[in-house]
């Protein structure tokens, strides 16, 4: 089914494909005026709804700690954000928790991003016995829940001696079948038989067409699976919750989640500014790569 | 010493050239996928079969395992508190999805026909909640959701009653459906603007000519072309649903362990509990295979009703 949603729109790469979009603002009747006018009211309201709590975030965060049930509600900046912060500071280890999670989430995106563009590559590129067998089982891990098999790959863990350990997080998710299938697409579509064909000829090795041919056509891509992986992979909380025990070793999530306690009444000042520092990095980077990745994502169009 | 070795790299390489060129095409590709197929074998596949051999077993992951049979099983589903996870499961996941995506729906429809340079604003900014993590968004809302929190003002102020967010029954619902949508709302219109884009101007146009309306052209040709993608994120978004851990965790859970409280606890909550609480593994691996069941029924039935669907409208057409 996930096949339907094909490369048409891949081949374009980093453009933006707008081949549907009606032209029609420019014969608009005065009806249509108004309700053009009426909708782009809907998107600035939706707009908020999106980014409001972003900004409460931040009131929360830079207000002392009463201020988040102030009647009526408070809505300006105050400055009070560093003294919540070091509070944050002297319950957890933040930073070590942060400098985890960029750990983790660094080695798992680069790992992701390799092998899934070499096995997306086979299957794009390459004809072998049982192609689309193995394909279909690729596609078909896409929807096994993945708390199905929490239990055997703890024990499992439990028996490497990985609780506790970096290792755990890291090694069940060095590759995936969303990123094959997500990097198959792309490269049936971008990468163009002649050019392996040439690159045969010249005498290449199979890796080394891999590397020199493929790969500089569909970084874009790369580029997105691998903010995409980035980003789940920061964001993961369940799977860490269950292997990692010791304080030293948490990710920022599980760090977050241990400081929303009532042990000596909610902190909300200091929770959300430790949350304000957890959300900022993917946000900055977010900003800087978004319409690289909306772009990416709208032509793969997939979830994770 | 680096002669012999030397020597073996040099004949698995004459091996390797004395291959034909189709063969060593198929060696390369099943080198290239093989690193899938190996963690999946272990990380995947063996813990479906072991999960499915343990909820047989009584086992709390020290001891020996002890052969139980369906006793499990019927631990599972005479146990209230997990029909209690099934219902929260699917009302939180009704309400969290069936508007979430209606409107995202809505969204992408408005975006597909805004002006340029505000589309690509507007598609930034409502994909913005989705790179917040899970946690994140739960305290975040959490402070909304207090007692005397915003979302109580705000109904205060529109004359209704406060609404008991943190212990009601369907306050804790509503307010964990909200975090939910927030989340995920923006990325679904995302997905369908990039259906809606894929869909060629000339249908339009031709529909045009032929007289069709606005109402017509959504019916038959803007839905019926979009439907690989409404199929993908309902069938996505219904996994999604029914593996919901991490908000009512988190929400409810002010004590910084999480919580397996009534109002919110989901299957996989249940499940968590079970093994990691109690050390019932034998009886969290059959809630993990009930789950599958479901998870699978679910999704047949998605798929049913949306192919049925789009057979009505090809035949309106």
């Amino acid at each position: 089914m996930a096949a339907n949603l094909d490369a048409r729109t891949t081949a374009r790469g980093g453009g933006r494909p707008q081949p549907g979009r009606a032209p029609r603002a420019a014969r608009l009747p005065r009806r249509d005026r108004a309700a053009m006018l009426w909708m782009h009211g809907l998107l600035v309201l939706g707009a908020i709804v999106s980014t409001f709590p972003f900004y409460w975030m931040l009131v929360v965060a830079t207000n002392d700690a009463g201020a988040v049930f102030h009647v009526p509600p408070l809505l300006t900046l105050s400055d009070q954000l560093f003294a919540n912060f070091e509070r944050a500071l002297e319950r957890s280890e933040f930073f070590q928790a942060l400098g985890n999670s960029v750990f983790v989430s660094g080695t798992v995106t680069l790992s992701v991003v390799f092998f899934c563009t070499l096995a997306g590559y086979a299957f794009a590129k390459y004809s072998f016995p049982l192609k689309r067998l193995l394909f279909a089982l690729v596609l078909g891990t896409l929807f096994v829940p993945t708390q199905l098999s929490v239990l055997p790959t703890y024990v499992i863990m439990a028996e490497l001696q990985w609780i506790d350990t970096f290792r755990a997080l890291i090694v069940p998710a060095m590759v995936n079948a969303f990123g094959i299938f997500w990097m198959r697409q792309y490269i049936s579509a971008a990468v163009h038989p002649e050019l392996i064909e040439a690159g045969r000829i010249d005498g290449c090795g199979h890796f080394r067409i891999f590397r020199t041919i493929a790969v500089p056509v569909i970084t874009p891509a790369m580029a997105t699976l691998g903010i995409l992986t980035f980003m789940n992979t920061w964001n993961d909380f369940f799977w860490p919750l269950v292997v990692l025990k010791d304080k030293s070793r948490y990710t920022i999530q599980i760090a977050l989640q241990q400081l929303f306690t009532t042990r000596d009444g909610l902190d909300y000042g200091m929770i959300m500014a430790a949350t304000f520092a957890a959300t900022l990095p993917l946000l900055l980077v977010f900003l800087l790569l978004s319409r690289w990745f909306i772009a990416g994502l709208t032509s793969g169009a997939i979830k994770s | 010493m680096a002669r012999p070795l030397h020597q073996a790299g040099g004949s698995a390489r004459a091996g390797w050239s004395r291959l034909s060129e189709t063969r060593r095409g198929y060696l390369t590709a099943y080198l290239f996928i093989s690193p899938f197929f190996v963690l999946f074998a272990v990380f995947g596949l063996y813990p479906i079969l072991f999960t499915i051999y343990l909820s047989f077993y009584k086992w709390d992951a020290l001891g020996p395992m002890r052969y139980v049979g369906w006793q499990n099983y019927g631990f599972v589903t005479s146990d209230p508190i997990f029909w209690t996870s099934f219902v929260n499961t699917l009302l939180i996941g009704v309400l969290g999805t069936v508007p979430q995506l209606v409107l995202a729906l809505l969204i992408a429809v408005m975006l597909h026909t805004a002006i340029g340079r505000t589309k690509r604003i507007f598609r930034v900014l409502f994909f913005l909640p989705n790179i917040t993590s899970i946690v994140a968004v739960t305290l975040l809302f959490s402070t909304f959701f207090g007692n005397n929190g915003m979302a109580n003002w705000l109904l205060q102020q529109t004359g209704l009653g406060a609404v008991a967010w943190n212990s009601g029954w369907w306050g804790v619902k509503l307010a964990i459906a909200s975090m939910v949508m927030w989340r995920w709302t923006g990325y679904n219109a995302i997905i369908y603007l990039s259906g809606l884009q894929s869909i060629p101007a000339d249908l339009y146009e031709a529909a045009r000519i032929d007289g069709a309306g606005r109402v017509q052209q959504l019916l038959s040709i803007t839905l019926p072309l979009l439907k690989p993608f409404i199929i993908f994120t309902v069938l996505l978004s219904t996994i999604g649903s029914l593996q919901l851990f991490t908000e009512p965790y988190v929400y409810l859970g002010q004590s910084g362990t999480g919580s397996t409280r009534e109002e919110g606890i989901t299957m996989v909550i249940y499940l968590y509990s079970e093994a990691f609480r109690n050390s019932f593994f034998g009886t969290a691996a059959a809630t993990a295979v009930i789950l599958l069941g479901i998870t699978i029924l679910f999704s047949l039935v998605n798929m049913w009703v949306s192919n049925r669907l789009g057979g009505d409208t090809g035949g309106g057409r």
